[in-house]
This record gives structure tokens, sequence and C-alpha cells, in this order.
């Protein structure tokens, strides 16, 4: 008699990919990192929920110094997933995972300073990073039921968002049409992020997690053409012309 | 060439069925070879608008299954000799349709007819998605309501993403059929209007099909309206539907119940 053989589960892998703020620390490290923490102050949970990459290619640190780095990013509550821009010689067992991104780097604007004279030094240009497109461009309705998503930068829609429909963009979102779906800019944490369109009936206005109902946007605005900016942690919505 | 065509439109009981067998009867009333298949596979309805339900001896599960040849389960209209029904099976669900099964069956009668108009089930899907996915063109039947005009929203979505024509990059010529419209009640803002239509779905319109006794009356009987009283309002308007179909150019009137004197004066004196 044979053993029975166990059976065997069929392993499942899928490739997937999430999108992370990368972080670049710019010369010198102990001046960046108190940029860092003014801006926290300003914005707490800038960096909360967020997977952040730590992208070094704009400083030359040995491994000691990367883990000295990421835990003094820990103790602002900022979690490193994976470094980047690093020779993986230089990886040493402790460290978080390096990251392969074939895309060129991108800064994240961390919220702009209210006050004027903020910034006491400039920080030394990257290398002109090569362009790629920051907004994406829809040239037909969106229909009910349809989600349009890019985390990456402006969504444009040139029609209308049907009622149902679902517009989920990094920053900001443009509709030449009536909006009568759901639109939430600024996904990304960017409370900069405004929603603009020609004729709001929307579902849903949302901007960095902010948002109001249908029923809580005003009748004065409704039906007309309308941007959607946040201040502080108010929505608010207004007639444009 | 012949021409796939979808009556689709999301939401059930807009008048898909109705208007399949009317402007399959209008097209075939013009000589045209039409054939209209029912998809709604375990409700099937197209046989009774038809007047064929007695007549149904094999359907198009049975064709997909190889229980039977396609010129066997065709039922030739009784009326009309240019008008053709596959019917759907009654006692089965939309899981026995596949999509290799009505390929075959679509490809055999493109030989065969000049018009293929595929009666769509409601909801988005398998028997919908399915109905709609070999056709070159569709006509997205909508009331002028706001759930109707949502979920036709959704299937011009559909229409432009899940069928083979989409996925080759092609576009599907789509159509917008409005039925059931009361101008008296549009006016008054109890409904909305053609435009508000229109303006949601952005697609082009073929038809405004009245509401009228006339569509109910014509289902009792087994006919399709086009061939029950071609001279009825609805009637009128899916013939002007079929001819813009057929690529003719016909002014856009919403016909009216035309009253006899008699009827006027019987209208007045019941003031």
């Amino acid at each position: 008699m044979s053993n029975a053989v166990r059976q065997r589960h069929s392993l499942m892998f899928r490739p997937r990919s999430y999108t992370a703020f990368a972080v670049t620390p710019q010369p010198p490290i102990v001046d960046w990192l108190s940029d860092l923490d003014a801006s926290l102050v300003r914005s707490e949970s800038f960096f909360a929920g967020h997977h952040v990459a730590l992208d070094l290619s704009a400083v030359n640190l040995s491994s000691n110094a990367i883990g000295q780095l990421v835990s003094n990013l820990e103790e602002r509550n900022v979690r490193v997933l994976g470094i980047e821009g690093v020779d993986p010689a230089r990886w040493q067992p402790g460290l978080p995972p390096v990251l392969r991104s074939d895309r060129v780097p991108r800064i994240v604007e961390s919220p702009r300073p209210t006050e004027p004279d903020a910034p006491t030094h400039t920080p030394d240009p990257l290398p002109p990073p090569k362009q790629k497109p920051a907004s994406l461009m829809i040239e037909e309705p969106v229909r009910s039921g349809q989600s349009v998503v890019f985390m990456e930068g402006d969504i444009t829609i040139v029609g209308s968002v049907g009622s149902g429909a679902e517009i989920v963009a990094g920053g900001s979102i443009h509709v030449y049409g009536a909006l009568r779906g759901r639109a939430l800019a600024g996904a990304t944490g960017n409370a900069r992020a405004r929603i603009f369109c020609h004729r709001v009936e929307a579902e849903l206005l949302a901007i960095d997690s902010y948002y109001r109902t249908a029923d809580e946007i005003d009748d004065s605005v409704r039906c007309r053409s309308a941007q959607a900016w946040l201040e502080g942690e108010q929505l608010q919505i207004s007639t444009m012309n | 060439m012949a021409q796939v065509l979808v009556v689709t439109s999301g939401k059930g009981g807009v008048g898909k069925t109705t208007s399949t067998a009317a402007l399959g009867a209008a097209l075939a009333h013009d000589g045209a070879k039409v054939v209209v298949i029912d998809f709604d596979v375990g409700l099937r309805n197209l046989d009774l608008v038809l007047g064929a339900e007695r007549r149904v001896v094999f359907d198009l599960i049975n064709v997909i299954n190889g229980v039977a040849k396609l010129p066997q389960a065709l039922i030739r209209d009784k009326r009309l000799e240019t008008l053709y029904l596959l019917p759907a099976s009654q006692t089965r669900d939309k899981d026995a349709l596949t999509e290799d099964g009505v390929a075959r069956i679509i490809d055999e009668l493109r030989e065969k007819f000049d018009w293929i108009i595929c009666d769509s089930p409601a909801g988005i899907e398998r028997g919908a998605a399915l109905a709609m996915r070999y056709a070159d063109s569709a006509v997205i039947v909508t009331n002028p309501e706001v759930s109707s005009v949502r979920d036709s929203d959704r299937i011009i979505g559909l229409l432009d993403s899940k069928t083979a024509k989409a996925e080759r990059g092609e576009r599907i010529d789509k159509h917008v059929l409005i039925t059931r419209y009361h101008s008296s009640r549009a006016a008054r803002g109890e409904m909305l209007s053609v435009d508000d239509v229109l303006e949601i779905l952005s697609t082009p319109l073929l038809g405004i099909i009245p509401e009228s006794q006339e569509v109910l009356r014509a289902s009792n009987v087994g006919s399709p309206v086009t061939l029950n009283n071609p001279l009825s309002a609805p009637a009128r308007a899916y013939f002007d539907a079929a001819r813009r179909l057929k690529g003719e150019h016909v002014a856009m009137v919403v016909p009216s119940e035309s009253r006899g004197i008699l009827n006027k004066l019987f209208s007045r004196k019941a003031a």
C-alpha cells in the first residue's frame, strides 16, 4: 500500500501594485528632518495610514546612517515600507527591503508653509527628472458604474460623469460637463486638490477624505458651474462666474 | 451585410421585448429577412408577444447544446414570411448560455439574414452580457424617468467596453429609444423631458414611442404593435425608428393618437 500523498494546495501569486508616498531626503539630513517636523506640525496626519517609500537617490548614506534615518522617521510615525535609490550592496538585515521602481522619481509636495519666511535654506535641486504625464485626459462621458482612478495627478474629463460613476484622483478633478456621480480628489492626502465642474449635481464630493453628500450641497450651487476646495477640515463649494 | 442589433436597457419592464417585436416586424414588413432572438433564458416572453408560443419545439439552448440544428429551432412568423423567431428555453437559466455557442449561432445567422435582433434580458449579468456580446449596433430602450435613465447609462458603458466590437477597438453604434412617453406629463414636469434624457445619455435618439393602450392590446393578442394596428401612434413611431435604423433620415415627431370628430365630441361632453 502506498501512502496517501498529501494534496498540495495550488499556490496563488498575483502581482499587485500599491500607491506609496516616495519621500526623498535632501542633504544635510538634519535640516531635512527639521523641515519635516515643521510640516508635520502643520498637518499631523499627513502620513497617517499611507505607505511610505524612502528614496535615497539624493543622498549618499552608509548602512548605519540609513538605519538611523529609518528609526528617526519611525519616531515621527512615518513607517517606511521600503527603500529605493540605494546600492543593494549597502543593504543589511534589519533595514526595510530595497524596492525597484521603473518610474522616474517624482517629488510629492508636502503641505506648503503658510508663513512666507519659513524656508531658511534652499534644498539642492534634484537632477531634472524625465516628465511623465501627471494628468489623465478622458474625452468621453464616464458612465454609471464606471470608475476612473488616477492617483498620480489630475483627471480631466471632457464630458459628463453619470450618476453612479466614480472619479478618484490623487490631484484635482476637472469635469467639462455635468458631474452627477462621485468625485474624490486629493485621494493620496492632498488637501490642496480641488474639484471643478461645469454643472454640479454630484452624489458625493470629497477632498482628502473630507466629503459632502448630495444632501449637504446647497441648492444655490446645485446645477451650476462650481468648484470645491478644502478650508481646514471644511469642504467648501462655490459657484464660478 | 447582416446587422446584429441588440435591444437592451439594464432595467426591466421598460419595453425591450415589445420594441424587439415591433422593430423586427417593421423591418420584415419592408421585405428584409429578420430573425429575433430571445436571450431571456428561463423567463422567455418574445414568443408570446409574437404569438408563436404554441409552435416552439426547439430553442436557443437546444441549438447551443447541439440537440437541434439551427433551422429546426427557427420559427417563421405566420403573418410575415421574412420574420423568424429563435425562442429562449423556459426550463433552463442563463448559465446554459455559452459564449462559443452564441458566437456560433450568430455567425450562422449572419449568412442567412439581413437583421439579427437580440432581445436582451434585464440586468447586466450573463444573459445581458451575451446578448450584446456580438452586436454591431444597439438600441437602448429607456423610459423617461431617472432610474431607467441611470440603468441605460450603465448599459452604454458596458456596450462601450464589454462587446466584441469594443474589445477590437471599434465603436458600437448606439441609439436611444424612449418608450412610454407622455408628452403632457413631460410638459408638466412629472416625467423627464426628451432633452433631459438625451443630455444625460449623450447618445443619439432613434425614436420616441408614446404611451398607448395599443401596446398592451397588441401584446395580449400575440402580435407586434406594428402589425396589429399599423396606423396607431406607437406603431407609426416604431416604423419611423425602423427607417432610421436603415439609415434613412426621418424627421423626429412624437405621433399622437388621432382623434376622430366623434371622439372629440365625447371628450367634450365628458368634461
